[in-house]
């Protein structure tokens, strides 16, 4: 029986936080069609182990694929395993994180297929039978619905949009045969250079506390650093394009048109104005609070609460506050 | 070496440009707003002129699918250096799988070592051409890449996953699509532009199939409503973190 695919990303012989969002937006699919989630799990020797959560997040089969040339990811390898999987087993739609993996995989995913694509959703229902899709383009100044005309759409899911609910399914386990060469790889992923190892991305924070142009110094991004840190592992730091051009930032951390574009549940803005590009990358936030010491900074006028003035002495309070808070 | 790329680039509305939805609720309309080089694709310009300018020996083949006035796109990435250009003419604006598959279809008749995209289109970020395009050619692909150096058949690319970078090994010919990275575009000089005058564009009729995906409805985001200002300077702390927490549930 056909189902809803969704596939599980792996690093590093762990499930990311983002495949239980995958499945969570599966299992919203499979519930208004009638069916069952499909997740797929594909790593290295032993990944199998860290599939039972995924039946927490609502899946109701889990699909492991272990390989030795699965220890990093392959675009060609997995696009293989992946199409094998859906022409074999049928789906109505196949759901990925728009991660940066995602990202990669499910565009040659939908190519192969001959599928329709339906990039970065932010909302999925079913119309008819239909599944149609929210897509936020232009950078945010245009809301898309989006349909696939054959099956099965290929979708991927911003993160942080869906959280996996209280929807646990039985999650039982099968193998996957994968018969994958890394001697038939075009492309190998020779060496994964983390950051900061526990360090979160700007793209998959709950928490966002960007800063801009108004932070004065590269230095005064501690004032921020510590603030991220104040709230327990949940928040990153971001920043505008201003101070990524200024080299204070790197550009991994830059929100807006020409960076990431976030959902976080909370967007803490400081010192950054409000320029349309800079809000083009985060106007889906949850909530937005900006910190600025101009009132009429744009800034205000797409934030939920605002606290007008110095953010060198705003700052380090809000920190202890929230250090208070979260002991 | 010689070294021999092709890159796919984009015109697309300014990043100030307003838009509208179309009369028909579902195609934008950007009349009035200025058209430029997709920003993205302009580091793909620069990657393919800076490695061509290494190798010493090479050419860049610049290839645009879009209306006529696509002409002045391709013509921008003349003026930065490269040496020639193709325009596959559609009065549509296909995306996605759509135009992958123009682009393979003329990318397969050609001999190239690289061809090169930019991440995303800033019009309809989907961030898929690029890939899609290698997947109907057969060939090895990596995305949201910062720098790669080019040896005789190999590519190594570092590419920006979350909380760090990935370093990629490619056989060549390879896809890469471009990211802010090593590759800030330079700007065409007035030499530049003379000289792109006379640079060979071509111009051919695209062929291109149905897309299979279907734009039901194209809206405006509901404007967010401004909230409020909880107060001025430090002593606001508590009420906002009040309102965080018991008001929006946040924290
Ligand atoms: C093609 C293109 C793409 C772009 N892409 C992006 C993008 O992806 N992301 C992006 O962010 N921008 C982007 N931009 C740039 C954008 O237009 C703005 O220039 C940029 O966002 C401004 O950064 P900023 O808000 O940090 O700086 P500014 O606009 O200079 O704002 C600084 C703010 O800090 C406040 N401030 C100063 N001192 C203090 C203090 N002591 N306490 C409190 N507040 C203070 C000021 O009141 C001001 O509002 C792009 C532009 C173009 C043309
Ligand atoms: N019409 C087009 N003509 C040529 N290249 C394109 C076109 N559309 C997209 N591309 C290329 O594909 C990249 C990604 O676009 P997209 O998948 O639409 O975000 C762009 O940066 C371009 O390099």
């Amino acid at each position: 029986m056909p189902g809803i695919f969704a596939f599980a990303e792996t690093r590093d012989g762990e499930i990311r936080k983002v495949a239980g969002e995958a499945v969570a937006a599966a299992r919203t699919l499979a519930d208004a069609l009638g069916t069952e989630v499909h997740a797929v799990v594909l790593g290295g020797s032993g990944i199998g182990g860290a599939a039972t959560e995924l039946g927490a997040a609502g899946a109701d089969k889990v699909f492991v694929g272990e390989s030795d040339a699965f220890g990093k990811y392959s675009a060609e390898g997995y696009t293989a395993v992946i199409v094998k999987f859906i022409r074999e087993h049928g789906c109505d739609a196949a759901i990925f994180p728009a991660s940066s993996l995602g990202k990669d995989l499910a565009p040659r995913v939908a190519a192969r297929l001959g599928a329709g694509y339906l990039a970065d959703c932010t909302a999925l229902e079913v119309q008819d039978g239909t599944v149609v899709a929210t897509r936020p383009q232009a950078s945010g100044k245009i809301i898309g619905q989006v349909a696939a005309t054959g099956k099965p759409p290929v979708i991927t899911v911003r993160p942080n949009v869906f959280l996996p609910g209280d929807n646990a399914r039985g999650g039982d386990v099968q193998s996957l045969d994968v018969s994958v060469n890394e001697a038939d790889f075009g492309a190998v992923v020779r060496e994964i250079k983390a950051g900061a190892a526990e360090k979160l991305d700007v793209g998959e924070a709950p928490i966002i506390v960007a800063g801009g142009r108004g932070l004065g110094t590269p230095e005064n991004f501690k004032l921020l650093e510590d603030l991220a840190e104040a709230f327990g592992g949940k928040a990153a730091v971001g920043a505008s394009r201003a101070v990524v051009d200024a080299g204070w930032r790197p550009h991994s951390e830059q929100v807006g048109q020409t960076g990431k574009t976030v959902a976080p549940t909370l967007y803490i803005a400081v010192g950054i104005s409000g320029a349309i590009q800079h809000l083009a990358g985060m106007r889906t936030s949850r909530y937005i609070v900006a910190i600025n010491k101009d009132p009429e900074a744009p800034i205000f006028k797409v934030a939920d609460y605002g606290i007008v003035g110095d953010l060198h002495q705003i700052l380090p309070r809000m920190t202890e506050e929230v250090r208070k808070m979260m002991a | 070496m010689r070294v021999k790329s092709i890159v796919c680039v984009k015109r697309v509305p300014d990043t100030e440009a307003r838009v509208r939805v179309a009369a028909d609720g579902k195609s934008v309309d950007a009349a009035g707003a200025k058209y430029i080089l997709n920003p993205y694709d302009e580091f793909a310009v620069e990657a393919a002129l800076k490695h061509k300018e290494a190798a010493g020996a090479g050419e860049v083949t610049v290839v645009s699918v879009g209306n006529a006035a696509s002409a002045e796109t391709l013509r921008t990435a003349l003026a930065m250096g490269a040496d020639n250009a193709v325009l596959l003419k559609t009065d549509g604006r296909p995306e996605g799988l759509a135009v992958a598959r123009v682009l393979a279809e003329e990318l397969k008749g050609r001999e190239f070592d690289v061809a090169l995209f930019g991440m995303k289109a800033i019009d309809d970020d989907l961030q898929a051409v690029g890939p899609m395009t290698a997947e109907l050619l057969d060939l090895p692909a990596v995305t949201a890449v910062t720098e790669f150096s080019w040896e005789a058949g190999k590519v190594t690319a570092h590419r920006e996953i979350e909380g760090g970078h990935e370093v990629v090994e490619l056989k060549t010919p390879c896809v890469v699509t471009l990211t802010k990275g090593a590759y800030e575009p330079r700007y065409a000089s007035l030499k530049g532009i003379m000289a792109a005058k006379k640079k060979p564009l071509e111009e051919k009729a695209a062929t291109v199939g149905d897309s299979p995906v279907e734009v039901r409805k194209l809206s405006l985001p509901a404007e967010r409503q401004a909230g409020r200002i909880v107060g001025e300077g430090p002593d606001a702390v508590p009420e906002l973190l009040r309102l965080l927490r018991q008001e929006a549930k946040v924290i």
